[in-house]
């Protein structure tokens, strides 16, 4: 008896769980709506099936319970009963799946008037391109692929050299535009998913795949990976921002191109020696850095670090935060640097500095590379959220989700008093 | 008309049994540890697939932990996050379920339901159970090597499960592939035995039509098994020689951690492919036999025929026929050519007719029938209701468009497990109920037995209605921690940490019925040769438990199918299948 | 009775009771190991399916570059159907009952599949050395895992005809020595059959057209 009063509850419970939840879609933002039409309709048939066969479960138990003087039917088959429901469930199959496969088709056949970009999947970010002017994208292969080119594009392609190349996780799209989103990856499996867009594909290396879809509202979307990727997988989220046309082209038209990029002349020591005369009051004339007031060690570091770095104080993703009361200070000194050029040169000066260990704070000897005390304040930073949060901060949104891990000061300074060990 | 009228064994020939050569140990080794007698095989099974399951069941409690309180436990981090969920993916499935049904229940029951005295061939039987044992502690040693077991996912998808980035890329996944390489050679030998057994060694009278359900499902699953294992045979040996020979199989050319690789012109896909074409019928692998002893247990405590024999018969045949044509559904975002997805969802959704109409004929079954609410009768109930959840979410995701926004989610976590997971364990727990007076000769204490079902039912559905809807909000599974995101509300966390306390209530619970067998086996109520007066070959062995060779002196001989239940006419309200009509005490009173 | 009669019958009903009381049942261990041996059959052929549709799958994409042909496969595959033949003749024997006749064919049976899995060795060896040999060239690669496993299957052929030929000596009992010569008969023609597809697929491997033209995929 108990079981049928909790079979009923149970059916019960589920259809109010699912009126009444407050968890289910976020709004749609593109046109695949029908896709949210199809799911209401498998709900109602599939809903319907659910309360009918398990109320019908609850009557059987109780009805036909055991009694001392009554005896089951001897019933071996029906057949017509049981071709009925055979044809009903047919027909309830059909009548999901035939809206489904119709869905289905517009989604692998893409409008011929959809805009093409490129999504680049990689451990764990992903980068976009757009194919510039001339309206193709450029060969790619992973054997192209470093540092320096970390797309893979083809060198002697010319359709590529107008290519913009967008290696944020920031992904600008115009309204109302279909587009036809390429999806490939350099290394493993990844996926891009956007749950506003409903529409999502793995990005597979080796191959390239794709999906296409309207944006139908304005607004800031998560980007995520839905795909196991490795340890960051979690973290390897990026930004989608849906905006009219105008602000769309004024985005794009800030990133530089394929051939621009690959123009541009490494930093020259000499130039960047009578700008580093600023960083010198703080950071120290060998850049050895100065706990007293809070300027780390510079020497030793890669000079991509450094570049980065002064670009996102200069731009204000980094320093800006209320509670990163250095960051602030840094921030106006960088602003200092006129252009890339400069932030280049200056890397370029301070990667000609000897790197001497810098003394140990925390514990153990004196270490190699970053200051340790330096260390500790940027992992909380991270974990506190006042660095890593900022949208522009390309890498620094995965390192304040894997800062998660340190639960408490103590794990940070054991971590810190490990890394001294390293050599 | 007359149901027990017929006595045509009056006309039969004799029976010309050839008797199996039986080899009779007379050491407790050779009884139980080299056995070559099914029975003891089948609970050596048992106790290994058991045991290695609740290591899975206490990596699932880790898994939780840290979904439901993040970052409060220190030894939990994204690395050995994906370990855990890899680990207890892969255990749960062939390690426990696969093993368990087929292994344990296959072994114990196959012989015993056909009226066999043992396997056909007893020593690559117990070779069998040996090279499994072997597979599972590789898996075990994958805990121990330098890197830790492999956290690639339990598909082991490459290019990351060889690649650094992945936790165990390098030992970790060496011994996850040679592991399952020894599982799929053990189980080859064990399923050639039950196949054979179940053709060429049914006593006199079993036709395949007269044979309980429970074999139907035991055997079509194995035939599944056999066809299926040899995909993921092949990619683990290629996915091997890709780690270890620098071959290009699977591995296109990449950049991983800014080295590039040397491989060249391989297609991830096809690792899919193959994996699929083997993980799509193992989902059946696990349900048919499921399937198969769930119906035994409904027709057996409601005291009444199963409903609609022989559609039964034809819907497990159906499903495994169709369980090869499915397989890409799982997947349709994977970047293959997007044009399958008319073909696998079509044929994905034409298998949930047959499944349906399995569904409605239990529940007919139950239909005027006279429900004796046993313990194994609670858990077959549960079954039905976590198979209908687990089967109609199915059509969501089987269906290609619908499938779309709830790839990759939480969705899909909590729709397989309603499927893969609640459902079969139900059928498990009613099955042990069911058999273990058969086995030990003693009865589960029924108080301890009702408590354990409540609980592992209302807790495991706690868990998983839920986690649906984490789905339909766009969480997505594998994710170490959630973070910030514009369209999770905060409120999912506390819908995360409810799940987290109902998955540790529901895991625990579990110790009750570890009590309860080792508690029943020395001070469980006897129970008699036929505790639940079932009509099956098993219950009518002259020992409880049976002795080596199940049978005694003579086979028996099979008169009536196996659901001789509530016959009219007859005086008790079941016939065993080896009692000849002229032996059925008539009530006179009724025809 | 086909099984598809058999399984529309009602075992409930009286009458058809009184046919299915008239199965004979019981084991017969000859009877046992010829099934096993066909579902193990069925195992093996779905193995080599998946590999031939792998590797024929791989094999339609533009940068398929074939293996480079040893030639010595040629004679190899001649050697492993002598092997075929010589097992067909043992059977052949000791149906007749002439056991010396037996004899002979097994042992040449299993001499010329010694001589075919060292001749494959050797063409391994060619393969390796030859100069535009990579690994990470699919063809290859397929090459030496299809051949190996393919050699695999034999090399465990060849532990259950040293079983039989241990057995053939002396005093023996020829009813069961006659089943395992069949057994093991009927697995070599089988890899035969395996080997005659998979060699000509590896040949293939040079003349894509052909194939391709063959699955009308060109």
């Amino acid at each position: 008896m108990a079981i049928a009063i909790v079979l009923v509850l149970l059916v019960v419970g589920s259809v109010l769980f699912q009126f009444l939840s407050p968890w289910y879609f976020t709004p749609i933002a593109s046109n695949w709506s029908a896709m949210d039409d199809t799911i209401s309709l498998t709900f109602w048939v599939t809903g319907v099936v659910f309360v009918a066969v398990n109320l019908f479960l609850a009557y059987c138990v109780v009805r036909y319970r055991h009694r001392k003087d009554s005896r089951a039917k001897y019933e071996p088959e029906n057949k017509k009963l049981e071709w009925w429901l055979v044809g009903l469930t047919a027909a309830g199959v059909a009548a999901m799946l035939a809206p489904g496969l119709f869905v289905w088709a517009n989604f692998v056949e893409v409008p011929s008037d959809a805009a093409v970009l490129e999504v680049v999947g990689r451990q764990w970010s992903f980068g976009f391109r757009f194919p510039g002017n001339d309206g193709k994208l450029g060969t790619v292969d992973a054997r192209h692929v470093s540092d320096k080119n970390p797309f893979g594009m083809n060198p002697d392609d010319p359709n590529g050299q107008d290519d913009v190349l967008i290696s944020g996780s920031e992904l600008h799209l115009p309204v109302d535009k279909p587009v036809k989103l390429l999806l490939r990856s350099i290394d493993v499996l990844h996926n891009f998913a956007v749950p506003q867009f409903r529409a999502k594909m793995d990005l597979v290396p080796g191959l390239v795949t794709y999906i296409w879809l309207t944006p139908t509202r304005t607004g800031k979307f998560d980007l995520l990976c839905n795909e196991l990727c490795g340890v960051a997988h979690f973290a390897m989220r990026g930004k989608v921002v849906v905006e009219e046309e105008r602000a769309f082209q004024a985005w794009l038209s800030g990133h530089p191109t394929f051939a621009q990029a690959a123009a541009r002349a490494p930093g020259d020591a000499a130039a960047g020696r009578p700008l580093y005369a600023v960083c010198a009051a703080c950071h120290g004339a060998q850049a050895e850095g100065n706990p007293a007031l809070h300027a780390p060690k510079l020497s030793g570091q890669g000079d991509w670090y450094l570049q980065r770095q002064l670009k996102y104080f200069k731009q204000g993703t980094r320093g800006a935060h209320d509670k990163d009361v250095f960051g602030k200070m840094m921030a106006p000194m960088a602003a200092t640097l006129g252009d890339d050029t400069a932030i280049d040169n200056v890397s370029a000066y301070i990667k000609t500095l000897p790197d001497n260990p810098a003394p140990a704070t925390v514990k153990g000897t004196a270490s190699d590379g970053m200051s340790d005390w330096y260390l500790v304040t940027q992992l909380k930073n991270f974990k506190q959220g006042v660095r890593g949060a900022h949208p522009q901060d390309m890498y620094g949104p995965q390192m304040a989700l894997m800062s998660e891990i340190l639960a408490d000061d103590q794990a940070i300074n054991d971590l810190v008093a490990y890394i001294n060990t390293l050599r | 008309m007359d149901y027990v009228a017929h006595d045509a064994s009056a006309f039969a020939p004799p029976a010309e049994v050839d008797e199996m050569e039986l080899y009779h140990p007379k050491t407790f080794v050779g009884k139980y540890i080299w056995s070559q007698d099914a029975k003891v095989i089948a609970i050596q099974y048992a106790i290994t697939a058991i045991g290695i399951g609740l290591v899975a069941l206490v990596l699932s409690w880790f898994m939780r932990l840290q979904l439901g309180f993040p970052n409060s436990f220190q030894f939990i981090n994204p690395s050995n996050y994906l370990q855990f969920v890899t680990q207890h993916g892969m255990i749960m499935v062939i390690y426990l379920l696969t093993a368990l049904f087929l292994g344990g229940f296959g072994n114990y029951l196959i012989p015993l339901m056909v009226g066999a005295r043992d396997m056909v061939f007893p020593y690559v039987n117990m070779v069998s159970y040996w090279v499994y044992l072997s597979a599972v502690l590789l898996l075990i040693a994958s805990f121990f090597v330098a890197g830790g077991p492999t956290g690639a996912g339990w598909t082991l998808y490459p290019p990351q499960a060889i690649l650094q980035g992945t936790p165990g890329a390098t030992w970790g996944i060496i011994l996850m592939l040679v592991s399952l390489a020894l599982f799929i050679i053990g189980f080859t030998m064990g399923g050639l035995n039950y196949v054979v057994t179940v053709l060429q060694a049914r006593t006199r009278g079993m036709t395949m039509m007269r044979l309980p359900l429970t074999v139907w499902g035991i055997f079509t699953a194995t035939i599944l098994a056999l066809l299926a294992f040899p995909a993921l045979f092949v990619s683990a040996i290629m996915m091997l020689l890709d780690l270890t020979l620098g071959t290009s199989f699977f591995m296109p050319a990449l950049v991983s951690m800014g080295q590039q690789s040397e491989h060249t012109g391989g297609n991830p896909l096809l690792f899919q492919h193959l994996f699929w074409f083997f993980g799509h019928p193992e989902v059946y692998i696990v349900a048919l036999p499921a399937f198969g002893i769930v119906s035994d247990l409904l027709s057996v405590h409601a005291r009444k025929n199963i409903f609609g024999y022989r559609m039964m018969v034809w819907a497990i045949v159906a499903i495994g026929g169709l369980s090869f044509l499915v397989w890409a559904h799982h997947m349709y975002v994977s970047g293959m050519n997007p044009y399958f997805g008319f073909f696998f969802a079509t044929t994905t959704l034409i298998i949930a007719i047959p499944t349906a109409l399995k569904v409605y004929n239990w529940v007919l079954t139950l239909w005027h029938g006279n429900i004796r609410l046993t313990v194994p009768m609670l858990f077959a109930i549960g079954f039905i209701f976590a198979f209908i959840h687990g089967g109609l979410t199915g059509l969501f995701l089987g269906n290609v468009t619908v499938s779309v926004p709830l790839s990759d989610t939480m969705f899909v976590v909590a729709h397989f497990h309603m499927v893969m997971a609640v459902a079969p364990i139900m059928v498990v727990f009613g099955a042990i109920y069911h058999w273990y007076p058969k086995i030990t000769g003693r009865m589960l204490n029924d108080t301890l037995g009702k408590f354990h079902f409540w609980v592992t039912f209302l807790g495991t559905y706690a868990v998983y209605l839920p986690m649906h809807y984490l789905g339909f909000l766009g969480v997505p599974r594998r994710y170490y921690a959630v973070g910030g995101t514009d369209f999770i509300p905060a409120s999912a966390q506390s819908l995360n940490a409810g799940i987290t306390i109902a998955a540790l209530i529901a895991g625990a619970v579990q110790a009750v019925f570890l009590y309860n067998l080792v508690w029943s086996y020395f001070k469980g109520k006897p129970a008699g040769g036929n505790p639940w007066n079932a009509t099956t070959l098993e219950w009518q062995t002259p020992d409880t438990p049976p002795k080596h060779g199940n049978f005694g002196p003579t086979l028996p001989s099979v008169y009536r199918w196996a659901y001789d239940y509530s016959v009219p006419g007859a005086e008790q309200d079941f016939i065993p299948q080896n009692v000849p009509a002229r032996e059925v005490a008539r009530s006179g009173t009724k025809t | 009775m086909g099984i598809f009669h058999e399984l529309t019958v009602k075992p409930w009903a009286t009458d058809q009771g009184k046919v299915d009381d008239l199965h004979a049942g019981g084991t017969s261990p000859p009877a046992a190991r010829k099934l096993a041996l066909r579902v193990f059959l069925a195992v093996v052929a779905v193995l080599f399916t998946l590999l031939v549709t792998a590797y024929s799958g791989r094999m339609a994409y533009e940068d398929w570059r074939p293996a480079p042909q040893v030639s010595l496969l040629w004679a190899n595959t001649l050697v492993l159907i002598l092997s075929s033949v010589a097992l067909q003749w043992a059977q052949y024997s000791v149906r007749r009952g002439r056991i010396d006749a037996m004899r002979v064919g097994l042992l040449a049976g299993g001499t010329f599949t010694v001589v075919f899995l060292f001749g494959q060795f050797l063409a391994w060896r060619q393969l390796a050395t030859m100069v535009y040999f990579e690994l990470t060239n699919p063809a290859i690669a397929f090459f030496y895992l299809i051949t190996g496993l393919h050699g695999a299957h034999l090399l465990g052929g060849l532990v259950a005809w040293g079983r039989t030929v241990a057995r053939v000596w002396g005093d023996f009992d020829v009813a069961k020595t006659r089943q395992s010569v069949e057994l093991c008969t009927v697995y070599w023609h089988f890899l035969l059959l395996v080997w005659l597809v998979l060699f000509g697929l590896l040949f293939t491997g040079n003349n894509l057209d052909v194939l391709l033209k063959l699955c009308g995929i060109r």
